[in-house]
């Protein structure tokens, strides 16, 4: 079986500080990592490869220092990986970055079932995912949280909804994005980590993807940024203070009346 | 190919855009911005920071396309079971206001089976249109048939823009459309409004991280297509009597084919309340110290008639599910009562709950920022407070 894992690095969230005049992000000194819902993908694209039998290929698109991610992705039991960067994806929005990766796809030798986190930590769309299932015409599930039964043919997943869940039959080749019920990512092996070390990552540009050049990066994506602004802040209110009976007291009655 | 320069001679040096860039690329060299090519993403961030238009993203410009037939709004309304969501209100009231601001009409589009009834009522929320497709495969949501008539929808009737809720389902079936269509899709937007001369939707949402908004507009593609999270935009009103005119499409069969097939629904009612519904929310971090200290939030929520909230860091240490995490990449909560304890507020935090009606804040730490949302802090131990608080709203309650 052919498993394709679309992974993204993003910053580490939980380094992330804020500056407390400018109110603006610090991130000097905040590393990339894997987007925590892709460690999952990836994590569960390794137990179909135990399960069923073939090879698992790692896929991102990004500037040329992700080739981190995706050695890191080899550590934890992918077998190769695909680094698909070129200045000329730069300022892709979700339609153009799901047609590379589409087309990314598209060059390698065939895939069975396509695996991606169901959103990313620092853009929040979920819409990559469904994104490169529409652009290679294939069937998709999101939000998937178990795979119950695999073959060669068919898949039968659980997709989480808000109510519940869903099971929902699906032919491969198809898209599956996850999420983080659907498992418990191991942590890199001694033996993954020298492999990955050592892992020859395969860079493909723009001209190696056969891709329509007026449906890459900017020129690609119909949306853009007119304008960034900080949010207004909320004022802060009062400060209660004395001993843990007299704040709980005078809370219930400044709460009295509205909600109380 | 797209590229991005510096106009020196407009360049006053203020810094802004280095302030602006997410990615560090901008520094100054004798006074001037100086882009650094390896780090640039062209998002525009500083484009549109630039208070000079010192800055300019140069795009190829593709094949125009002729956006004039394009009009209305429309609102992807979302039914379970028969039973239309409250999500789908809340962007019919949003989707009036846009509507009356452009001049056009406010369109529902439902997919249902025997979902007739329910159509000719969504005028009472203020469709004045409605595109009914009543189909047995449309009776529960299945990503092939529903794409499909959508997309045909859009390619007959053409509107200028498309609201659908950022829910399991509205995030699975748009993002398909909007390829499909070649349309731009902003995600979880914030704010909404119209560029009424130039016929643009302005889609506002947190951007690179959440502590700077972003209006996003797509100016040559339509129809332009927003997802908005539940309980964002305010429900439309009902107005008992008020008509829409339902127009009901069939299509050929094939229309409705499926390659997934949908089994079984299964619903698993949490013993708990849905956080997204409550109006009191006790919600808990990293601060309560301990899986058993977190229970007693529990309590607390039971006295008040509540819901428990997590931080994604008490998420994060296994002590409740994800369901309940409040926050960027949890759920977005608006309810009247917020208590947050032991919670610092990240950011990414604060997103979620910050349009609640009142804030309470109880940290050790005097200098939280979640202090600076809070309608009313207490500085101390959650581990003392908690139990205070549970004592003295029982007694004030009577329980």
């Amino acid at each position: 079986m052919n498993i394709i894992v679309c992974i993204k690095q993003v910053p580490n969230t939980t380094d992330v500080r804020i500056d407390p005049v400018t109110n603006t992000l610090i991130r000097d000194g905040v590393e990339s990592v894997i987007n925590p819902f892709d460690a999952y993908a990836i994590e569960e694209a390794v137990r179909l490869k135990e399960r069923c039998g073939g090879k698992v290929t790692v896929v991102t698109m990004g500037p040329p220092q992700a080739e981190n991610v995706l050695k890191e992705a080899i550590g934890l039991g992918c077998d190769e990986a695909v680094l698909v960067s070129d200045r000329k994806f730069a300022g892709s929005d979700t339609w153009a970055t799901s047609y590379t990766l589409a087309c990314a796809i598209e060059k390698l030798e065939g895939y069975d079932v396509i695996l991606c986190g169901k959103q990313a930590s620092d853009g929040d769309t979920a819409q990559v995912g469904p994104g490169i299932s529409t652009h290679l015409d294939i069937p998709q599930v999101t939000y998937v949280k178990k795979i119950s039964e695999i073959n060669d043919k068919a898949a039968k997943v659980e997709r989480m909804t808000e109510e519940g869940y869903d099971v929902v039959e699906v032919p491969l080749p198809c898209l599956f994005t996850v999420v983080k019920e659907i498992n418990t990512p191991r942590m890199p092996s001694l033996k993954g980590m020298m492999r990955a070390k050592s892992a020859k990552i395969a860079k493909w540009t723009a001209a190696d993807l056969e891709a329509d050049p007026a449906a890459l990066g900017l020129d690609g994506s119909p949306t853009r940024v007119v304008k960034i602004f900080t949010p207004e802040a909320r004022k802060g209110g009062e400060m209660i203070s004395g001993t843990c009976d007299e704040v709980a007291k005078e809370l219930v009655e400044l709460l009295k009346g509205e909600v109380v | 190919m797209a590229s991005i320069k510096v106009h020196l001679e407009k360049c006053t040096g203020c810094t802004l855009c280095v302030k602006a860039c997410a990615f560090g690329a901008i520094h100054m060299a004798d006074r001037k911005a100086v882009i650094d090519m390896a780090k640039c993403t062209l998002c525009g961030a500083c484009v549109a920071a630039c208070k000079f238009s010192a800055i300019e993203l140069e795009k190829a410009a593709g094949p125009k396309k002729d956006l004039t037939p394009y009009k209305d709004v429309w609102v992807f309304c979302e039914q379970k079971k028969g039973v239309i969501q409250s999500i789908s209100y809340e962007l019919l009231g949003e989707g009036r206001k846009l509507a009356d601001k452009l001049g056009v009409k406010l369109c529902a589009v439902l997919l249902g089976h025997n979902m007739k009834e329910a159509a000719a009522k969504l005028g009472e929320r203020g469709a004045d249109k409605v595109y009914l497709a009543d189909h047995p495969a449309l009776k529960a949501y299945q990503d092939d048939p529903y794409t499909a008539v959508l997309v045909n929808l859009v390619e007959e009737y053409k509107p200028e823009a498309i609201l659908c809720g950022a829910t399991v389902i509205g995030r699975s079936l748009i993002s398909r459309v909007a390829i499909k269509t070649n349309a731009g899709l902003t995600a979880d937007c914030t704010g909404l409004d119209v560029d009424v001369k130039e016929r643009l939707l302005l889609q506002t949402r947190p951007a690179f991280g959440g502590n700077i908004m972003a209006t996003i507009i797509a100016p040559n593609h339509r129809p332009q297509m927003a997802t908005v999270r539940h309980k964002v935009m305010k429900e439309a009103e009902l107005q008992p009597g008020r008509l829409a005119e339902v127009v009901t499409k069939s299509y050929p069969e094939e229309t409705y084919a499926s390659r997934t097939r949908l089994l079984d629904m299964v619903e698993e009612l949490s013993a708990t309340m849905n956080i997204s519904e409550a109006d009191i929310i006790v919600a808990g971090g990293r601060g309560m110290g301990s899986k058993e200290n977190f229970a007693q939030l529990e309590e607390l929520a039971k006295v008040l008639g509540g819901a428990v909230g997590a931080s994604r860091s008490a998420v994060d240490a296994d002590w409740i599910p994800y369901s309940h995490q409040v926050g960027q990449t949890g759920k977005t909560v608006v309810p009247k009562l917020y208590i947050a304890c032991g919670i610092s507020g990240q950011i990414q935090h604060l997103i979620g709950m910050q349009s609640s009606k009142t804030i309470v804040a109880v940290n050790k730490d005097p200098d939280a920022p979640i202090f600076k949302v809070a309608t009313y802090g207490i500085v101390g131990d959650v581990n003392e407070i908690v139990p205070a608080l549970i004592k003295e709203f029982k007694r004030a309650l009577n329980k």
